[in-house]
């Protein structure tokens, strides 16, 4: 082999070759705006709960972070290696579950139980050890096939087994607070999980972590070839993505105040997270948080307007047809190309309008020093390097 | 107790030619799509509801009215492969097209439920209840005619595939597509209409289903699904004698852990795909996975 393929996809980044050792000052404002607007939008969040004091709405707030938390962490795994799973209900469930039996078995009541999500985590990378060990040896197909097994496994161990309370299910403790803040705390929780699982997502991304992930999924013998190892890469993921859905089942748990089998290890769970995922962008970071920001407080709404819930099935599923059929890649992959497109253009206007400039005499008003024609041409030069 | 394995063991194979049918279709989608229908299930359960509709409104016998949801399932495979798998393309194909199918599944199963609600129904006809002595065991009728039609309809489906010019191109197409392509194969018409055949064999796995099932509303698809994904991934993607076979393994190991314990016999069908699969990755029969997936 002579050298890095001219096909390889190397992005700019730590790992890339040539790059300005200081970022520019353009760069520099736009990571500045970013972060300022994560800060401004973690800000929003923080104070929702104070602000809006109806119960309704911060009920769907909990439902909706607690998703959030679980389609982010589905990305991690699944978005990142291409493995589409399908059984993370089973992690969900068991979080759910295993809170359910400790409080139960240890007589654990109000804040306490929160302290159980780290056990929830356990028992959660517990399973997906071994799950992903059998599951990730095997291609696409079979895997999805894997893992619904497994979800179905989990369901009827649930249902058959008495410590889990068989069909019934368990009950979660009932805490005594005041019943104007009660969701508050679920919604701290719920919010503190999700923007951890988010920072964990950014960062995998831009590791080498993510790199080996994502080169697994674009091709995975050719990964393998070029020397990356792909079972503990792919088990790693897996279970970090089990950690954080064993935790939201967990959480999701005690908010709802039960576990039964049919609604702990529920398919519509899976299929709401993929479709979260999907059409935010699978692959992306915000993507799943978009998708259920989007889809989870709609679907709630659904149900509370019409009593009959099968409406909200078949919108779903019509939903995830359009998003595969129209917008394959995601909202926000789709969005930035978007985007991107417009100020090619707008920028391509503008060099034009500057292409015109030299022609007018020097002192003209119309094109002072530091005019953003000139910037823009940066980007541009920049590009053809 | 000897009786009671050896009944077990006959309804094993008889179930399990029913579902052998309904897997069959589903892994010939597989190998000439390379797409797993997950929607198959909440077929299988529509084409019961329309027996279910034929019998009790019009009245006609379950087995005539197999002519008609026969033919009207085939369509609504065509029509879902046309619309939904079709379109599809890029890298992610394989995946996309597994989640379009559970998203028709949803949508189905959202419409199945509007329309005839969560209660449980039955598919009644005098041969159902009515059981033949044979050997000193009672067979069900319906079993037998059930058996009987599923071995014909594999037959038919075997002379479909290995004795016409239709079933040339559908294995051509299963081996290679692009070579298909080039010899001048219609890779979509016959995608089109192998879709169309794999839904149309749940019109009959339906009509069985619903009237040895016990009673079934729209949440049986999942199960259905479950079983049916677990007998051709055991047997083998791609390989028709392979779900053949599992399904009648399957559905008899079941049955004889059923003896000891009703309650994880259910559970059996998923471990015993999980240690078919820790051992033997491509299924007993199956063709060892392509590179490009």
């Amino acid at each position: 082999m002579s050298g890095p393929r001219a096909d390889a996809e190397i992005p700019a980044g730590p790992v890339g070759p040539s790059r300005p050792s200081r970022p520019s000052r353009q760069q520099l404002v736009r990571t500045g705006g970013r972060a300022g607007g994560i800060l401004a939008v973690l800000a929003i969040l923080a104070v929702f709960p104070q602000v809006l004091q109806n119960a309704t709405v911060t009920t769907i707030a909990v439902d909706t972070l607690v998703f959030a938390a679980a389609a982010v962490a589905w990305n991690i795994f699944s978005g990142y290696s291409g493995y589409i799973s399908l059984g993370h209900a089973v992690f969900f469930g068991a979080g759910a579950y295993t809170v359910g039996i400790a409080a139960r078995a240890w007589q654990l009541t109000g804040d306490a139980v929160f302290g159980l999500l780290p056990l929830a985590a356990a028992v959660a990378a517990g399973l997906a050890v071994p799950l992903g060990l059998i599951a990730l040896r095997v291609r696409r197909h079979t895997f999805v096939v894997i893992t619904i097994a497994f979800f179905f496994i989990a369901q009827l161990t649930a249902t058959n087994l008495s410590v889990t309370g068989g069909s019934s299910g368990i009950l979660a403790p009932s805490p005594n607070w005041d019943a104007a803040t009660f969701n508050d705390p679920f919604y701290y929780t719920a919010l503190a999980l999700l923007v951890v699982t988010t920072a964990m997502s950014w960062l995998i991304r831009g590791s080498r972590f993510g790199l080996q992930l994502r080169a697994i999924r674009d091709d995975e013998d050719r990964a393998a070839g070029l020397g990356v190892r792909a079972m503990p890469v792919k088990l790693a993921a897996f279970v970090i993505s089990a950690i954080v859905t064993g935790m939201a089942g967990g959480l999701w748990f005690y908010f709802i105040g039960q576990a039964i089998p049919q609604f702990a290890f529920d398919p519509l769970f899976d299929l709401s997270v993929v479709v979260m995922a999907f059409f935010g962008g699978l692959g992306t970071i915000s993507g799943p948080l978009l998708g259920a920001l989007i889809i989870e407080p709609g679907q709630q709404w659904l149900t509370l307007q019409y009593t009959n819930e099968y409406l909200s099935e078949i919108l779903l599923g019509a939903l995830f047809l359009v998003v595969i059929l129209g917008l394959p890649r995601g909202v926000i992959p789709t969005g930035a190309e978007k985007i991107a497109m417009l100020r090619a253009r707008l920028r391509s206007a503008r060099q034009e309008a500057a292409a015109d400039g030299p022609e007018r005499p020097a002192g003209d008003p119309q094109r002072p020093a530091g005019d953003p024609a000139r910037q823009a041409g940066d980007p541009a030069r920049e590009a053809g390097r | 107790m000897a009786r009671q394995i050896y009944e077990a063991i006959t309804d094993g194979i008889l179930g399990g030619g029913v579902y052998a049918l309904m897997a069959v279709g589903l892994t010939l989608i597989f190998g000439v799509l390379d797409i797993i229908n997950i929607a198959q299930g909440i077929l299988v359960v529509l084409g019961a509801y329309l027996s279910y509709v034929l019998s009790v409104h019009l009245h006609i016998d379950l087995f005539v009215g197999l002519l008609v949801t026969v033919p009207v399932m085939f369509v609504i495979g065509v029509a879902i492969q046309w619309l939904f798998i079709r379109p599809l393309r890029g890298r992610d194909r394989a995946s996309m097209s597994l989640l379009a199918c559970y998203a028709v599944a949803l949508i189905i199963e959202g419409i199945l439920y509007r329309v005839f609600g969560p209660n449980y129904v039955v598919l009644n006809a005098s041969y159902i209840t009515s059981s033949v002595h044979l050997f000193g065991f009672y067979l069900p009728d319906i079993y037998l005619y059930g058996f009987a039609l599923a071995v014909a309809c594999v037959a038919a489906l075997y002379l479909l595939l290995y004795r016409t010019r239709f079933g040339r191109s559908v294995r051509a197409t299963m081996q290679n597509q692009t070579a298909a392509r080039l010899i001048g194969i219609d890779v979509n018409r016959v995608a089109a209409v192998t879709f169309g055949i794999g839904v149309a064999v749940t019109a009959v796995g339906g009509m069985m289903f619903g009237a040895t099932s016990g009673g079934f509303n729209p949440n049986s698809g999942y199960d259905l699904i479950s079983r049916l994904l677990a007998i051709i991934i055991l047997g083998g993607l791609g390989s028709i004698g392979g779900a053949l076979a599992a399904a009648v393994f399957m559905t008899t190991a079941e049955a004889l852990v059923d003896i000891w314990s009703p309650d994880w016999a259910v559970v059996v069908f998923y471990v015993a795909l999980v240690l078919v699969l820790t051992l033997r990755p491509s299924g007993l029969f199956g063709r060892s996975p392509v590179r490009a997936q």
